[in-house]
């Protein structure tokens, strides 16, 4: 499903956590959380608010990436993102729980 | 083996002071990412899809039980409990907090280890036959020169800003088991003129993008002359290596470009242009000194055999069978080399969990002389087990569940840590190994097909050693879902070759259907005593392509 929607990512300072940006301007492990970009010019002023978090040393590589929207929440539509969301698919006991779906074969 | 004089201990100490302070500025802001990034991976840590990875050298995989004792020690204590071995001998780990590598770098010096030119465009950790030493078909110790060669290519000033990285790769006996002919430069000892030991350099070798088998440039090189002409190979490549683009930067790219005969008159013309009348050699001291270390460990005079010994053989298939594949045979009578292998059915390539690197370190010491190898093929190695033992050291592998009697079979596949964790992959391969190594999970079926290695890709990066494998298969992305392309007839070995394409790639669900195909094909077709291989060089693609595709 083609969609417009985007999200804002980037991996966390300390630890190098998977982190989403949330509408209020902070750093979530939740994808769920992260706040959704209905076009180019909100994602853009999204990115520009997570890089004052790299420059505040929040976080690092911030960037957007597309995702569907499910009933469930918003679908990471690329299975890197997918991986990144949910964690390694080979080391269930890592995952999070996001309440997205986990990038089963 | 070696141990730190006071100049490694110093130099590894600084390092570790130096990155301490590198990472409390990035931490307080003194450093931004563009500046930090460059220091950090030049002490092995990356940043990943999930978390930092920190990759530590293993010099020609070599490792003390107490090493391997400080490895489990850091994979409970700042990790997730594991730790992954990989196709270059080293350990990774997945998991650290930026904040806590200093401590890790400092419990790493204090078992003289380092995560020092694991990455960045530099000469790599030099990686060595795992038998070095203890094989029986050796012609000489190639970890003297390993060592020789981790010492002078140590933050080296000239090479610390090559074209791109550089692998280095010594095997001392003729049977190639570090796969020395895709390395950017490959050394292999022979015997010169007058018997006295040397090298055959092969430059150019590789995998990724664009694979390689290395040509020779030299079929003997003397002792003495080892680091002169390496420092000329180095000197050529540094000069004329393309920096304007990273996919043509490697060795292999020049000396292809170049060809075989200009790059190896380039490569003398350096070497006696530095060499003169009298070629720079290595002190005769120095290489004695570092021999020392590596003198043979007190051997007892044992038996090859015992009648406990055979009666077991005879009596327990289980054990026979894990023998028959764990067991390679030791210069010294009386002792036996041993290959653990990581790969548990359905397990992750590579992986050791913190307790069985404990367990591991505890019966180097009670069946051998406390050392350990770690192999390109992602296995653990404990070179010096009395023959007389192997029962017991079975019994206690198996209960640690490292017993599994796979080595050198399908189910003992390289696989790179693909996009489960890789910022560069494009599609997972330890969910693939997973699947072929369950689908395969029978071992008489897989000692009934022999000889195999299937080596898995996540990306054309090749970490895997894919172009390499019997059964070779990269991951690709198309148009967002992860395919699977197949090749035949790689080889790593003394006759090395690269494999062929099959033809169009295989989605995730059709992969191991494949492998099952393809080995269907060769089952088929062996003749007598044949391996997979040499079916495939017998008969060819074809009969293979068309079972694959036959649907189609």
């Amino acid at each position: 499903m083609a969609s417009t929607h985007q999200i804002v990512t980037a991996n966390r300072l300390r630890d190098g956590a998977v982190v989403y940006l949330t509408a209020d301007g902070r750093w979530s492990e939740t994808l769920a959380c992260g706040a959704l970009a209905e076009d180019k010019a909100t994602a853009a002023d999204l990115l520009a608010q997570a890089e004052r978090s790299v420059t505040d040393r929040l976080v690092v590589g911030p960037y957007a990436f597309p995702v569907a929207l499910a009933p469930e929440g918003p679908q990471p539509t690329q299975k890197r993102e997918q991986i990144r969301a949910a964690g390694p698919t080979v080391h269930p006991q890592f995952g999070r729980d996001t309440g997205i779906a986990r990038a089963a074969r | 083996m070696y141990r730190y004089d006071e100049f490694d201990h110093t130099l590894v100490a600084e390092r570790v002071a130096q990155f301490r302070d590198q990472v409390n500025r990035r931490v307080a802001g003194a450093l931004t990412e563009d500046e930090f990034k460059p220091l950090r991976l030049m002490n092995g840590l990356y940043l990943q899809l999930h978390a930092y990875m920190l990759r530590v050298a293993i010099p020609y995989g070599v490792l003390s039980a107490t090493q391997m004792r400080r490895l489990a020690h850091i994979a409970r204590t700042y990790d997730k409990g594991y730790g992954h071995f990989t196709t270059r001998q080293n350990i990774q780990y997945n998991w650290p907090n930026l904040e806590d590598v200093p401590d890790i770098l400092e419990e790493l010096a204090e078992v003289e280890m380092h995560a020092i030119q694991t990455s960045g465009n530099c000469i790599r950790n030099v990686t060595a036959d795992q038998f070095a030493g203890v094989a029986a078909d050796e012609f000489d110790d190639p970890r003297v020169y390993a060592e020789i060669i981790r010492q002078w290519s140590t933050l080296h000033p000239e090479f610390s800003f090559l074209p791109r990285k550089f692998k280095i790769a010594i095997t001392g006996a003729p049977n190639d088991r570090a796969a020395v002919k895709v390395h950017d430069i490959g050394l292999r000892m022979v015997a010169g003129p007058d018997g006295a030991p040397g090298f055959e350099v092969i430059v150019g070798g590789g995998q990724g993008r664009t694979p390689m088998i290395g040509y020779v440039v030299r079929d003997y090189l003397p002792v003495p002359q080892l680091l002169a002409y390496l420092e000329a190979v180095l000197r050529v490549y540094n000069q004329l290596g393309r920096r304007d683009n990273l996919y043509k930067a490697r060795i292999k790219i020049l000396v292809h470009e170049t060809g075989r005969e200009e790059f190896t008159r380039l490569v003398e013309e350096e070497f006696a242009a530095m060499a003169g009348e009298n070629p720079p050699a290595l002190p005769g001291g120095e290489l004695a000194r570092i021999r020392a270390y590596f003198q043979p460990p007190a051997y007892a005079d044992l038996p090859a055999s015992t009648p406990e010994l055979d009666l077991a053989l005879a009596g327990n298939r289980t054990f026979a069978r894990w023998v028959k594949t764990a067991v390679a045979e030791h210069k010294q009578p009386g002792y036996a080399i041993v290959t653990i292998s990581l790969k548990p059915i359905g397990g992750i390539p590579g992986d050791a969990s913190a307790d069985e690197m404990d367990a591991v370190a505890d019966l180097a010491e009670r069946f051998g002389f406390g050392e350990i190898r770690v192999t390109h093929e992602q296995n653990l190695v404990l070179p010096d087990v009395p023959r007389q033992d192997l029962f017991a050291l079975w019994q206690s592998l198996d209960a640690a569940g490292l017993a599994t009697a796979n080595v050198g079979l399908v189910s003992d596949i390289i696989a790179c840590p693909g996009l489960d964790y890789c910022n560069l992959a494009n599609a997972r391969s330890i969910p693939i190994a997973q699947e072929i190594s369950q689908r395969f999970a029978d071992l008489d079926r897989q000692h009934d097909i022999g000889d195999l290695k299937v080596k898995i890709s996540g990306c054309i990066n090749a970490c895997g050693h894919h172009h390499v494998g019997h059964i070779g298969i990269l991951g690709v992305d198309r148009k967002g879902v992860e395919y699977y392309q197949v090749t035949l007839g790689g080889d790593a070995t003394e006759n090395a070759a690269l494999g062929d394409i099959t033809g169009p790639s295989f989605s995730g669900e059709a992969i191991t259907d494949a492998v099952e195909t393809i080995i269907a094909t060769y089952i088929g077709h062996r003749e007598d005593g044949e391996r997979f291989l040499d079916t495939y060089r017998r008969i060819g693609m074809k009969p293979f392509k068309e079972a694959l595709y036959a649907a189609h």
